[in-house]
């Protein structure tokens, strides 16, 4: 299904909030209960798409992100499917303790689908460069979190987000980024997907990582290295099966993400294996540290968000295996 | 009329003693703020709301939300006195277990639809609701009813702005402005004064009562349904405790639960000879 070889890849770039915008739009279509807000950025977050389309079913809120989780919690208690969106740093950092309360607390229908999420926000610097969302959301009961690897998944993502009954958080990016999935690739929430086989570690990977790891596995196969590559789409559920059985079949993990390697996917595998199988690992994200400004390929290259770092640490992880 | 407004008088009282029987027993949760508020959820309860007790989640029911979630007795004591569950649950109250969480939670107890407690968020989720009702060309109504020492809240006035912006002329709040909050007076804490004048200036319909004259609650309640074009608030003003002496105008009595020398009085300020 998910799974493919170099030879398919294709190499077109989407940003995954141009695919949430066209997902969102054509899911209006078929779901009259879905409406959507935005707090001032819906050119942004693509979701003035769905807004031209169907008028009536969108709120602008304005720049009052709090209200606009509560409105949303509102909205589903009266059988509405609301999709909130805006910028990772501002829906999961702003709107934390009302995403808490209002809508986690009661497990409402409300799907935050935040866009900006990492440092390939740019320019705009630190205080926009979400790191640390995904944890901050990972930690609250009840909810689902997202992270989906290119356009393809967001689709499926959303279009999974939509049929399912409670709240989920999804963390897209800025810029266009590598096509890992083939098209009409089917999203199954809490599922991982092995997209490259290998045997001597494997690269657990979300987000724009996934793309690179599997660049980084190309690199390493020609230097005799196998490496695997497990894109985990859900990051809460965990896919503890395929995290088990990378653990206990390539016995070394390298763990990569564009955010915080406090709390986020690398925290959530560290956890898990800690107690069920001690296992070598590396965790590639930001070490604890704020974004800053620049271009976001200079950034992802800063923060050692490669293909090259990845690289590095699958030959030294490899290394102490012996 | 008369009799109308004499029954639900009547009713709060009941609701009154019913609070104050429920806090004894549990010995935590919030008297003076659901002392001061229950006259007007009686009024919503018993006079104003459509609701269908035997189906929690009947589709034509107006909705209620407790923004100021602390004074969860009165809702519970209410929502007993309409049916919603047994009254003997209310002496479970904050009891692991129980459904009757310290603050409302729509997950288990019936009648409740949104989960409120930590202030300034109930106001929002109203107007969510107001948003999806009139979506749907329902012409039902939301209330939500508010503390003033909550009204410090930024999200507060996020909503109010919302509510107005869209016209959200289904949505009713109502203030209960007992002028005293954890800390002491509302207006030494942190001074929300003039609650109408900043309604009225966020574009609001407003209407003041006294929150504890049944007879200016349903008219006021009345005039808020009749108002079209914008959400109407009603600032009633409230005494912390109402009802019982003991209680009465007591910051310290926000989350202080009646012990066993106060109950027999207190008891009896209600009219009750158990």
């Amino acid at each position: 299904m998910g799974r493919r070889t170099h030879t398919e890849r294709d190499l077109t770039m989407i940003a995954t909030r141009d695919a949430y915008g066209e997902a969102l739009a054509e899911l209006g279509g078929e779901n009259d209960k879905i409406v959507v807000l935005d707090a001032d950025l819906s050119g942004s977050t693509k979701t003035g798409v769905f807004a031209k389309k169907f008028p009536n079913r969108f709120f602008n809120m304005g720049i009052a992100e709090a209200n606009m989780v509560g409105t949303a919690a509102g909205l589903a208690a009266v059988g509405k499917v609301p999709f909130l969106s805006t910028f990772a740093i501002f829906a999961a950092g702003r709107g934390w303790e009302q995403i808490r309360q209002s809508v986690a607390y009661p497990k409402a229908n409300v799907k935050i689908v935040a866009t900006h999420g990492g440092v390939t926000v740019g320019e705009d610097g630190g205080s926009h460069q979400s790191v640390e969302d995904v944890a901050i959301m990972r930690a609250i009961p009840n909810m689902t979190v997202i992270v989906p690897a290119d356009g393809e998944e967001t689709k499926g993502a959303i279009r999974a987000a939509a049929a399912y009954k409670g709240p989920v958080y999804v963390r897209l990016g800025r810029n266009k980024v590598p096509s890992v999935f083939p098209a009409g690739h089917q999203f199954e929430i809490g599922k991982g997907v092995v997209v490259v086989p290998g045997t001597d570690l494997t690269f657990i990977t979300t987000g724009l990582m996934t793309a690179a790891a599997v660049t980084a596995a190309e690199k390493l196969k020609a230097e005799g290295i196998s490496a695997r590559v497990l894109h985990i789409g859900t990051i809460k559920p965990l896919d503890k099966e395929l995290v088990l059985q990378a653990a206990e079949e390539t016995g070394a993990i390298v763990t990569a993400e564009e955010h915080s390697v406090v709390g986020g996917l690398g925290g959530a595998v560290a956890e898990f294996l800690a107690e069920t199988r001690p296992t070598l690992m590396k965790r590639v994200g930001i070490h604890d540290r704020f974004g800053t400004s620049g271009k976001s390929d200079e950034l992802l290259k800063y923060f050692g968000l490669n293909a090259e770092t990845l690289i590095e640490e699958a030959r030294e992880i490899v290394s102490r295996k012996k | 009329m008369k009799e109308k407004i004499a029954d639900l008088e009547e009713k709060a009282r009941r609701l009154r003693v019913a609070i104050v029987k429920t806090l004894h027993k549990s010995q935590s949760g919030h008297t003076g703020g659901s002392l001061s508020a229950i006259d007007m959820v009686c009024a919503l309860y018993f006079h104003k709301m459509r609701h269908n007790p035997a189906e929690p989640a009947w589709d034509g029911r107006d909705r209620f939300v407790l923004s100021k979630g602390h004074a969860a007795p009165a809702l519970y004591v209410t929502l007993a006195e309409c049916g919603y569950f047994p009254a003997e649950d209310l002496m479970m109250l904050r009891r692991l277990g129980s459904h009757l969480q310290g603050h409302p939670d729509s997950k288990g107890t019936p009648g409740v639809d949104v989960c409120t407690g930590s202030l300034g968020q109930g106001l929002s989720m109203a107007n969510g609701m107001a948003l999806g009702l009139k979506l749907d060309g329902k012409e039902n109504r939301v209330y939500a009813v508010l503390g003033d020492g909550e009204l410090q809240e930024g999200q507060i006035w996020e909503a109010a702005m919302a509510a107005a912006h869209y016209k959200s002329d289904n949505l009713c709040a109502l203030i209960d402005s007992n002028g005293l909050q954890i800390d002491g007076d509302v207006a030494k804490v942190m001074n929300v004064s003039s609650i109408s004048d900043k309604f009225k200036a966020f574009g609001w319909n407003v209407i003041e009562i006294d929150g504890h004259d049944m007879g200016q609650i349903v008219a006021a309640l009345d005039q808020a349904e009749a108002h079209k074009g914008a959400p109407t608030a009603i600032v009633a003003k409230t005494v912390k405790g109402k009802g019982v002496h003991l209680f009465e105008n007591k910051a310290s009595y926000h989350g202080v639960t009646p012990n066993d020398d106060e109950l027999p009085e207190a008891l009896r300020c209600l009219g009750c000879c158990d």
